[in-house]
Parts: C-alpha cells; sequence; structure tokens
C-alpha cells in the first residue's frame, strides 16, 4: 500500500505538470498558429513593412509594429528613469523610515494598480489635450503620448525594486562617508549607486519588459496606423495594441499573422525578463 | 573510538553503532553506541559542532524529514528496532522539545496539548480529552497559571511558560523517553530553574535525555552523561564520576574549560 | 516628524555660502520635485474619475444592465442622466474571476508549496523560472492563448469559461509566488514539532502550515484578484462582452472593463466611462487596502 506521504508528494508533483504544460501549450500553439504566416511571407515578415488586407493581395509584414512597440517602451523608459529613480531615492534614503516615505511609497502602490483601461481613458481625456494644447501634435496621439502613458504606468515596477537595492546598501558604508563629512549627494552618489547599480539597472529591464506587453493604454493614444513612426510625435502602432484592434475580424492569414505578432511578442517580452531575472541573481 | 560498551539489563534505548551524515561522506555523528537507562536523566554535552543534536535527532527519526541525510546503525527502543516500527507509534513512545519554544501559532492551549491526537486523527471523548489536556499540564506546573485561558492562543505566554507548554505536549502522549534539545538556552534563568525542576521530577515515570551545551546544568540534574567530541562518543558514565574523576583527557579538557 | 526636522535642518544649513552645500540642496530638491511629479498622476486619476463619475452612481447603477445606444443617446439629447446601469459588467465580472479563482487557488497553492518542499531541485527551479516566464506574457497573448484553447476548441464560440481561463493563467504565477514566500517565513521548528508528534506529511501541510500561513495565503489571493479584475485585452478575445446578465459558462460574457471599452467607443454612452471606471478603481484599491490590512494585523 503506497503511503500517505508518498501520495501527497506524487500530488504535488503532478500540480506542477500543470505550469510546465500551459507554457508549453503555449508556445506550441503560438507556432502552430503563426505558421501559415510564415510559410506564406518567410523570415521576411518581419522586415515586411505591409499591411494589406485586401482580398487577393493580401501581404502582411510586422516591422511597423515592432519598430512602434519598442519606440513607445523606449520613450517610457527615458521618461520613467528620472521619476523613478528620484521616487526611489526619496523612499528608500533620504526620507527612509518616515511616515513620509511610506505615503509617497503608499502611492507608488496605488499607481501598480490602476487598470490599463483606466489609465487609457485618463490619457484621452487629460493628457492628450494637453499634448494638444502644447503644440505637438493636432490630435494628441502618438508614440510620444503613448510613451508618456506607459511611463507612468512602469514607474512603480521600477521604483519597488530599486527601493529594495537602495535599501540593501549597508549602514557602515554610509556612516563611514558621511563620517567624512560628505554631503547625501556625495554618499548617494559615491556608495549607494556604486552598490546597488545592478539592481537599479536590472529594475529598469523589467519595467521595459511590462512596457513593451501594454495594451490598452497605448490602443487608445497611439493613433493605431500601421506604419512606422517617423518622428517622436507620429502616431504608429504596437504589437500588442495591433492585435486587440485587428483581432475582431481576422480569420485565416491575417489571423496567422497577428499570432505570428503575438509570437514575436512573446519571445521578446520573455527574452527581456529572463535577462532582468538573470542579472538579479547574480547580485 | 568511541564503543563504550554497557551491558545494562534495563536500557530503554540502546544505540548502535549509529553514524549520521550529511551528505555522502561528511559525517556528524560517527560510530556511536550507547544504552540509556530507563527513568533515569541522560544528558549529552559538548562543544558546539560536536554532533550531539544530530545524534538526538536520529533517536526519534527526525531525519527522516530530510532526505539528504543519511543514518547508519541501529536504534532499540525496548529491543525493537525503531526503523521496523510505524512511526506514528514511534513518537507516541518518543516525544521531543525543541531548542525554541514552538506552540502551534494558530491553535488553543487546549489544543496545543492534545495536538498529537488532533493531528494524528486521534478521536477523544471530550472527557478523556480534558482529564489528558489537565494532567499534561499538571505535570509541567502549568495547570493553575492557565486554566481559566485554555481557548486562547499560547503566545501570550511567557517563554518559559511556552516550553512547559511544548513538554506538556510531548507528555500528553504518554511517552517512555522525552528527548529534549537545549531546552533551556532560549529562556532566563528563572524559567530555566524551573524546567530543571520538572526534568527532575519528570524522571520517575519517563527516561530523559536532554541536549545541553551548559556543563552545569548537566552536573545539576543529570544521572548519565554522555560526553561527544567531533562526533564521537568520548565517554559515558554517570555524571558524578564523569565531572570529579575524567576517564578520557578531552573529557577533563572540556570539563575544565579548555574548549567549549 | 523626521522629516520636517530634515527639512528644517535643510533650510537653515541654506544659508551657509558653501557650493557643496547648494548643490546638495538643489539636488534633494529636485528628488523631491520629482517624487511628486511621479505621484501626481495617481491623484489627477482618482480626482478625474470622482469628479465625472459621481453623478452616474446611484443605486440603479448597480443593478440594471447597460442601456442599449438608442436609450442613451435619448437620454444625452434630453440633458438626462443616461439610464441604465453595469449589472451585466458587474455580474460578469464577478463570475469569471471566481471560475478563475477555482482553478487558480488550489492549484498555485499546490504548486506553491511543492516548490516550498523541492526548492534546491533541479527539476523544481526549472518549475520556479517557467512560472516566473508565465509571469510576464503579455495580457493580450494570454488572450490568444485562450481563444485557442477554449474558445475554439471547448465552448466552440466565446465565453466566460474561455475569460476566466486567461485570468486563470495570469493569477496562477501570483498565488504561486506569494505561497512559497509565506511557508518559507513559517520557522521550521513548527513544521518538525509536528513531525515529532508522528503526525503524517500531508496532515502536517493542511493542519499545521497552511493555518499557520494562512494571512499570507489570503494576501496573495487577493493582490492576485485585483490584478485580474481590471483586465480587459485578454477578455475582449475570449468573453467578448453581452448585453445581458449572462451566468453561463459556454456563452459570452460582459465584464466591467470590457463594458467600459463598448461605452468608451461609443460616442452615446462615453458618459458612462467615469462611473464606471471609479468602480473599478474602488474595487482594485479595496482590495489592495484589505490586504494591507491583512498583513499589518499578522506582524502585530
Amino acid at each position: 500500500m503506497i503511503s500517505g506521504e508518498k501520495i501527497t508528494k506524487i500530488i504535488l508533483f503532478l500540480a506542477s505538470l500543470i505550469v510546465i504544460l500551459i507554457a508549453s501549450g503555449m508556445v506550441f500553439s503560438l507556432m502552430q498558429g503563426a505558421l501559415p504566416a510564415f510559410n506564406e511571407f518567410g523570415l521576411k515578415f518581419i522586415i515586411s513593412t505591409d499591411w494589406n488586407p485586401t482580398e487577393g493581395k493580401e501581404s502582411y509584414g510586422a516591422l511597423p509594429f515592432i519598430v512602434g512597440t519598442i519606440a513607445t517602451s523606449i520613450i517610457a523608459l527615458l521618461i520613467c528613469l528620472p521619476l523613478a529613480f528620484s521616487t526611489s531615492l526619496f523612499i528608500g534614503e533620504i526620507f527612509r523610515g518616515t511616515k513620509l516615505a511610506s505615503f509617497i511609497g503608499m502611492m507608488v502602490d496605488m499607481l501598480a494598480g490602476i487598470p490599463s483601461i483606466v489609465y487609457g481613458l485618463w490619457g484621452f481625456y487629460v493628457l492628450r489635450p494637453w499634448i494638444v494644447a502644447m503644440g505637438f501634435n493636432e490630435q494628441g496621439y502618438g508614440v510620444f503620448t503613448a510613451g508618456l502613458i506607459l511611463a507612468i504606468m512602469v514607474i512603480p515596477y521600477a521604483t519597488s525594486i530599486s527601493v529594495e537595492m537602495i535599501k540593501m546598501v549597508q549602514n557602515d558604508l554610509k556612516e563611514a562617508a558621511y563620517s567624512l563629512g560628505a554631503t547625501r549627494k556625495d554618499v548617494i552618489f559615491n556608495v549607494i549607486l556604486p552598490n546597488a547599480r545592478s539592481g537599479i539597472f536590472t529594475s529598469y529591464i523589467l519595467a521595459f519588459g511590462r512596457a513593451v506587453g501594454e495594451t490598452m493604454a497605448v490602443t487608445m493614444l497611439i493613433g493605431n496606423s500601421n506604419i512606422i513612426p517617423k518622428s517622436l510625435f507620429d502616431t504608429g502602432n504596437t504589437m500588442a495594441s495591433l492585435i486587440a484592434n485587428q483581432f475582431g475580424e481576422a480569420d485565416g492569414l491575417k489571423l496567422s499573422s497577428l499570432v505570428a505578432i503575438a509570437l514575436l511578442l512573446f519571445v521578446m517580452t520573455g527574452f527581456i525578463n529572463g535577462l532582468g531575472k538573470m542579472l538579479i541573481k547574480k547580485i | 573510538m568511541s564503543e563504550i560498551n554497557v551491558q545494562i539489563k534495563d536500557a530503554v534505548l540502546e544505540i548502535k553503532n549509529v553514524s549520521v551524515a550529511y551528505n555522502k561522506g561528511i559525517y556528524a555523528v560517527t560510530n556511536v553506541s550507547a544504552a540509556i537507562r530507563r527513568n533515569k536523566v541522560t544528558a549529552i554535552m559538548g562543544p558546539s559542532g560536536c554532533g550531539k543534536s544530530t545524534l538526538l535527532r536520529a533517536l526519534n527519526r527526525m531525519h527522516d524529514l530530510y532526505p539528504n541525510i543519511i543514518t547508519e546503525g541501529q536504534i532499540l527502543l525496548n529491543e525493537v528496532d525503531i526503523t521496523k516500527m510505524s512511526t506514528i507509534m514511534l513518537r507516541r513512545k518518543i516525544g521531543m522539545v525543541f531548542q525554541r519554544p514552538n506552540p502551534f501559532p494558530t491553535m488553543s492551549i487546549a489544543d496545543n496539548v492534545i495536538a498529537g491526537y488532533k493531528l494524528n486523527g486521534i478521536s477523544l471523548h471530550k472527557s478523556e480529552k480534558e482529564e489528558i489536556i489537565e494532567k499534561s499540564l499538571r505535570d509541567v506546573a502549568l495547570w493553575k497559571e492557565v486554566k481559566d485561558s485554555l481557548s486562547q492562543k499560547g503566545t501570550f505566554l511567557s517563554g518559559g511558560q511556552q516550553q512547559r507548554l511544548c513538554i506538556a505536549r510531548a507528555l500528553a502522549f504518554q511517552p517512555e523517553v522525552i528527548l529534549l534539545d537545549e531546552p533551556t538556552s532560549a529562556l532566563d534563568p528563572i524559567s530555566t530553574k524551573k524546567i530543571e525542576e520538572l526534568l527532575t521530577e519528570l524522571k520517575e515515570k519517563y527516561s530523559i535525555i536532554l541536549v545541553t551545551h551548559n556543563m552545569s546544568q548537566a552536573a545539576r540534574i543529570s544521572d548519565y552523561s554522555m560526553f561527544m567530541y567531533l562526533g564521537e562518543l568520548v565517554e559515558y558514565g554517570k555524571t558524578k564520576e564523569m565531572f570529579i574523576n575524567p576517564k578520557d583527557q578531552r573529557t577533563d579538557e572540556y570539563l575544565t574549560g579548555k574548549f567549549s | 516628524m523626521e522629516s520636517i526636522l530634515i527639512a528644517k535642518k535643510e533650510i537653515t544649513n541654506f544659508f551657509k555660502w558653501d557650493v557643496r552645500f547648494i548643490k546638495d540642496k538643489i539636488f534633494t530638491g529636485f528628488i523631491i520635485l520629482f517624487s511628486l511629479i511621479t505621484i501626481s498622476p495617481i491623484v489627477l486619476i482618482i480626482s478625474k474619475l470622482i469628479s465625472m463619475g459621481y453623478k452616474q452612481l446611484n443605486f440603479s447603477f448597480f443593478i440594471e444592465t447597460a442601456p442599449n445606444t438608442y436609450q442613451a443617446m435619448l437620454a444625452k439629447e434630453a440633458g438626462n442622466i443616461i439610464p441604465g446601469g453595469i449589472l451585466n459588467g458587474i455580474t460578469g465580472t464577478i463570475f469569471m474571476v471566481f471560475l478563475a479563482s477555482l482553478m487558480a487557488i488550489p492549484i498555485g497553492i499546490l504548486i506553491g508549496i511543492f516548490l516550498y518542499e523541492n526548492g534546491t531541485k533541479r527539476y523544481a527551479k526549472i518549475v520556479k523560472d517557467i512560472t516566473d516566464i508565465l509571469q510576464g506574457v503579455p495580457s493580450i497573448v494570454l488572450g490568444l492563448i485562450s481563444y485557442f484553447w477554449v474558445v475554439k476548441y471547448i465552448t466552440n464560440g466565446f465565453s466566460a469559461l474561455a475569460g476566466s481561463f486567461a485570468l486563470f493563467i495570469m493569477m496562477l504565477p501570483l498565488i504561486i509566488r506569494s505561497t512559497e514566500e509565506t511557508f518559507k517565513m513559517i520557522p521550521v521548528s513548527i513544521k518538525e514539532a509536528g513531525f515529532a508528534l508522528g503526525v503524517p506529511y500531508h496532515k502536517i501541510i493542511f493542519r499545521i502550515l497552511i493555518p499557520s500561513g494562512l494571512s499570507g495565503l489570503i494576501t496573495g489571493i487577493l493582490l492576485s484578484i485585483s490584478r485580474v479584475i481590471g483586465e480587459t485585452a485578454p477578455l475582449m478575445l475570449t468573453a467578448l462582452g453581452s448585453m445581458a446578465v449572462n451566468l453561463d459558462i459556454e456563452k459570452p460574457t460582459s465584464a466591467i472593463p470590457l463594458l467600459i471599452w463598448e461605452f468608451y467607443n461609443d460616442p452615446n454612452m462615453v458618459d458612462l466611462i467615469w462611473a464606471s471606471s471609479l468602480l473599478l478603481m474602488i474595487l482594485v484599491l479595496g482590495l489592495n487596502l484589505i490586504s494591507k490590512m491583512i498583513i499589518s494585523k499578522r506582524n502585530l
């Protein structure tokens, strides 16, 4: 008779298989769905800028969306950097341990909880008019606007990991510097940053990964034009936003192209997140 | 060499050539043989890292929890090999008290005392339950202090009281042997004293094996002592004799504080 | 308050003509400024939602289904508040989140326990890595997968089950992670005490470890729920949406975010987006708040 312990261990093991099944099933289904598109267009799919759904002349390509995704995410990262950096120093060092810091920390957590669609609405009804008012773009849509909202959305992720990294810098190192007459700024740049550098860097990689996968807020602000944006305020499209938009009546080759783009998106986020996790382990 | 030959008529536990290894080749306990006398307090002492806790935990097969630990040799409880007994039987007869008091945090005091029964699905009549709870708590001199708060969780108790609760929990099974792994090292001197007195009373009904890093504790309350060093059993005998007249030089050096 | 003292100190120090001090002051000033900029969106968003949405939030908002576009248009022209509510969205959200939890909680906890018990072995590390990968997959891709697996093969059409499945995959890694972390924080001696009493393995898990870690497990569950409640993209590809309240697992279902998206796209119904978003925010923040309260209670 198998002991109760053995049964429990078997059940736990079977449960663990579920995760593996789902992940591998996912990869398989994506590849299966994307196959027709790759068969038809070959690897040129990745660098083609076509997006032509007319029957008989169908041709699809992923390049505009890859560019759009990377562009918006980079803009998001650039805007996020100074803000998340400052906030993490605020919480993790300068006002560390005070009620003020926990208050700010709480607010940042709340930022993380806002659903993507609410960000999209706010971006549409509040940010867009600002962009228009500042004369950047007539309608307010575009890569920059989308990047801006993405920045706000990923700041909490970058901040919370950075705060952890900053707090991990040992006290005696800081105290030694202060006792030698260093100002706070000196301590931050000469003691905390060198030690927390890789962790903070990793947090931005992970934030970038999140930005790449965002759908709703981006689709409401980017303008949804299937071309490669040429300037900061041009409209464009991202991979995620395209899939959400075009999925509705897609079938056949078009659907397969969308799945191919989803596969590319999956690989991209997997790679970025994997990189981030690997770097964190090295710390 | 640690073959201490003790031909005892009524040994409750016989330890025969026991070795314990963490991961292949790294032995924490090497070839220990000893017979534990019934209804006595036997102390296992030695410097940190000598293997005393490891040896103790082999006695109730605690190492089964950790697959990378290998136990060799034989341990007999009342002349029955403990690996041949069912684990529930084994742990009813041998109870254990740990270094840090660890009452189950989500159970009330009463439930903690009979946790052994509850968790093993052994159902008790209400009257049986109450009897066991009262008796166990009285045996550890905790009854008066907690009898009005039996349904509360034990976390409000002091460290010493919590430890006595853990002893009560072990006693509830009416074991033959009680293993204690440095039970007072986390407690203040007054609680320590109370528990030492308790152990001296308990030996009338139970056989007590006590790991301690505190020599004077061993001297105070144990009848027999084992001295271990680097995984070997160096000396084993009546406590008084060992302290006054140690047979091995290492024992002598330990007792005179040359290393600890 | 420490920060007031710090601020005071900085002001008095300011009047020392020392370049380094000035640089430091400026630097600190920027830090404070940027931090305030960082948190400003949350203030702005919530105030916008409240100011635009409170009018629409009345009792019928919760118990009536969404109006059709014609009714809405009439109301708008007459200058009235749009009739109806978002009942179909509310029930849909609750229904699908409930189904998703039903799948995610037991499986997630079991896998979390598996990782806790086997943490150092190679297979467990692989499982952990795969869990992390799953966590990073964009929600729209998960929606697509659920479309292929459930909509096409199981329910032959958009359905609540498909929506729940996508949400389930999103919740799973979070619950697994928090279960493992929670169990790691339980002192080993509690487990050993149970073992020393002869308690069998599965009972140690269910009657000692899980009760001891209950608050951590619940927090993990609440947080993962708050994460999926606001998701729109995966539901667009799976549950689709519906005008009526639907509790049939095989039929399309609405959800609060889906309704918001529908309202947003319909000029007649656009005014409803604020109250709906406000409700969504209250739910999300409420869950987060409860989680934080549970955590702090436990740390007492």
